[in-house]
């Protein structure tokens, strides 16, 4: 029933917000997509000018690359993994009766408001110090070694704290989800002799799809741009063992000024950040559409 | 018979549940204990129980300044929030009560803008800010801010905004109202739980954010992200004040965001879980 003076109305109320997005989102990356076909180096501007794909091959070619592509995948891959079958655990278990469920709750909730460079320092000095963590602590109490947790295995380690901020997400949103499932439904199944096991895969399960599918695309967003926990952590090293591919373009653009490149690998992780956003824009669309 | 399969069945999920909460809430739970610890105590080894001094939480504020930076986590993640609100009401508003056959996609596109990755325009930004004198200014960052949540907020409003009523639209537009005294007077009342959420959620988003706080700010705008960020170079060990100025920089948003629950699951799902 909309008028056409409503409707132009309308038009003026979203166009501030449709304007500052569409400005935000064409012209940087505009200027990047111009860089990466530059050579660019403002420490060096009497060789600039336009170089064709040669930054793209550079950047191929570079061993750093290959490397913050796996990491990139292996971080996002593990965390995923971790999360969602942890999730689920945990939201079986929280969705039991139990005495103080509102306070449990709020427990394993609170890593996901704790901003990244705190969960990566915490974590780093606090409990995976070779000398002084807990961990080390613990180590020694049972007669083991130490482990230094960023020289021996820095890319796991770096998974572990990122696993530790986004299992609450995941537990979350499942549990949410698992309390939406229908009680009579599970009586039903019950009564009907069906067993723990079977109630869960054919029940539960199928219930929890649609919860699981939006964990993986939100968090695959998040993880793909993982970036302060490397930083005040291991620092991308040792060597390219923990950089992943934000990192990679950090090092370039603003450590060696290398823009041409960085751009190059700026516009890779926009391909890679596309893949995934088309299934999330289908997910949500048809979402939108009940 | 049942009964007792119930309490047993009760009791054993109640430890269980209550000994994984409190793992996972250990990293927390040891900060705070050791913020209470002295720099001596803070490395001498696995205690739960501190001396109970306040010197970490003094010196922090002496030494490093600490409440600067806190000030500015305040004015950026309020001021951006406050800016995107101011923004995206209007612009939820139309797409919910006017809809037309673009609005979906509208929506969608807005989405897709929070999809692009922040190292992709890293430069281009950077040398933006560096040209307009906005690198290290408060309003460059909330700016910044603003925009990254702005989709979210889009959608958050445009859910909460769905769910109300349209007959009461049309019974004020029957009463004679007009659309600015609709929106004033009628829906306004019923929007504000969904906007407060809304302002919820993102004041914890943009509190947290640790991207373009740490690459655009060094001293004067920087927010505690950088701040505790600072504490990572290898100068010594500092972990009591380490301790300290973390739990200053969590607890605000960790106590609003036990509030936030169901937004929080609400917002990031795009309402696609409730």
């Amino acid at each position: 029933m909309a008028t056409k003076q409503t409707n132009s109305l309308a038009r003026l109320m979203m166009a501030p917000s449709v304007i500052l997005l569409l400005v935000w989102m064409v012209v940087p990356l505009a200027f990047t997509l111009w860089f990466s076909f530059q050579q660019y180096n403002p420490l060096n501007p009497i060789r600039d000018g336009f170089v064709g794909f040669s930054n793209y091959l550079l950047f191929f070619n570079n061993p750093a690359f290959i490397a913050s592509i796996i990491n990139t995948l292996l971080l996002v891959v593990s965390v995923l993994l971790i999360t969602v079958i942890g999730g689920i655990l945990l939201a079986l278990l929280l969705d039991q009766p139990m005495w103080g469920q509102g306070f449990v709750r709020i427990l394993v909730i609170s890593p996901f408001f704790v901003m990244p460079p705190v969960a990566a320092l915490v974590w780093k000095n606090m409990l995976m110090h070779p000398g002084y963590g807990v961990f080390a602590d613990m180590a020694r109490f049972f007669g083991l070694q130490p482990i230094d947790w960023f020289a021996q295995y820095p890319l796991f380690s770096i998974i572990l704290i990122v696993a530790w901020q986004w299992l609450p997400f995941a537990t979350l949103i499942l549990l949410t989800s698992l309390q939406s499932l229908d009680g009579e439904q599970k009586e039903a199944a019950e009564m009907d002799g069906a067993g723990v096991l079977s109630r869960f895969c054919y029940l539960t399960l199928p219930h929890l799809a649609r919860a699981i599918t939006v964990v993986v695309l939100i968090q695959t967003i998040f993880l793909l741009s993982i970036y302060a926990e490397i930083l005040v952590t291991t620092n991308g090293g040792p060597g390219y063992a923990s950089t992943n591919l934000p990192f990679l373009v950090y090092q370039k653009a603003l450590l060696e000024f290398k823009i041409g490149q960085a751009s190059a690998g700026g516009i890779i992780a926009v391909i890679l950040a596309n893949i995934v956003a088309f299934f999330v824009m289908r997910y949500a669309g048809r979402n939108l559409d009940r | 018979m049942a009964r007792a399969v119930t309490t047993r069945h009760r009791t054993i999920a109640t430890v269980a549940a209550w000994i994984v909460a409190l793992l996972i809430f250990f990293p927390i739970l040891y900060t705070i204990i050791t913020s209470f610890k002295s720099e001596a105590e803070a490395i001498q080894g696995f205690s739960l129980i501190p001396s109970g001094t306040i010197e970490s939480y003094a010196e922090v504020e002496a030494q490093r300044g600490y409440f600067h930076f806190f000030l500015n986590s305040v004015i950026l993640s309020v001021g951006s929030t406050v800016l995107a609100l101011i923004i995206a009401v209007p612009a939820a508003w139309a797409m919910a009560f006017s809809p037309t056959r673009r609005t979906k996609d509208v929506l969608m596109w807005m989405l897709s803008t929070k999809m692009m990755p922040a190292v992709a325009v890293l430069f281009p930004i950077y040398l933006i800010f560096r040209n307009l004198g906005l690198l290290d200014s408060r309003i460059g960052i909330t700016v910044m801010l603003m925009l990254i949540n702005l989709p979210i907020v889009v959608w958050m409003l445009y859910t909460y905004f769905r769910e109300i009523p349209g007959e009461i639209l049309e019974a004020a537009r029957m009463d004679g109202a007009s659309l600015w005294g609709e929106i004033i007077y009628v829906l306004t009342p019923m929007a504000i739980p969904g906007i407060a959420s809304t302002m919820l959620l993102n004041i914890i988003l943009a509190w947290n954010e640790a991207f373009w706080t740490l690459r655009l700010t060094t001293a004067n705008a920087a927010p505690l992200t950088a701040f505790i960020s600072s504490f990572s170079s290898p100068e010594g060990l500092f972990w009591a004040k380490l301790s300290a100025a973390s739990t200053l920089a969590i607890a605000p948003i960790l106590i609003m965001g036990w509030f936030s629950q169901r937004q929080l699951v609400r917002g990031l799902t795009f309402g696609a879980v409730k």
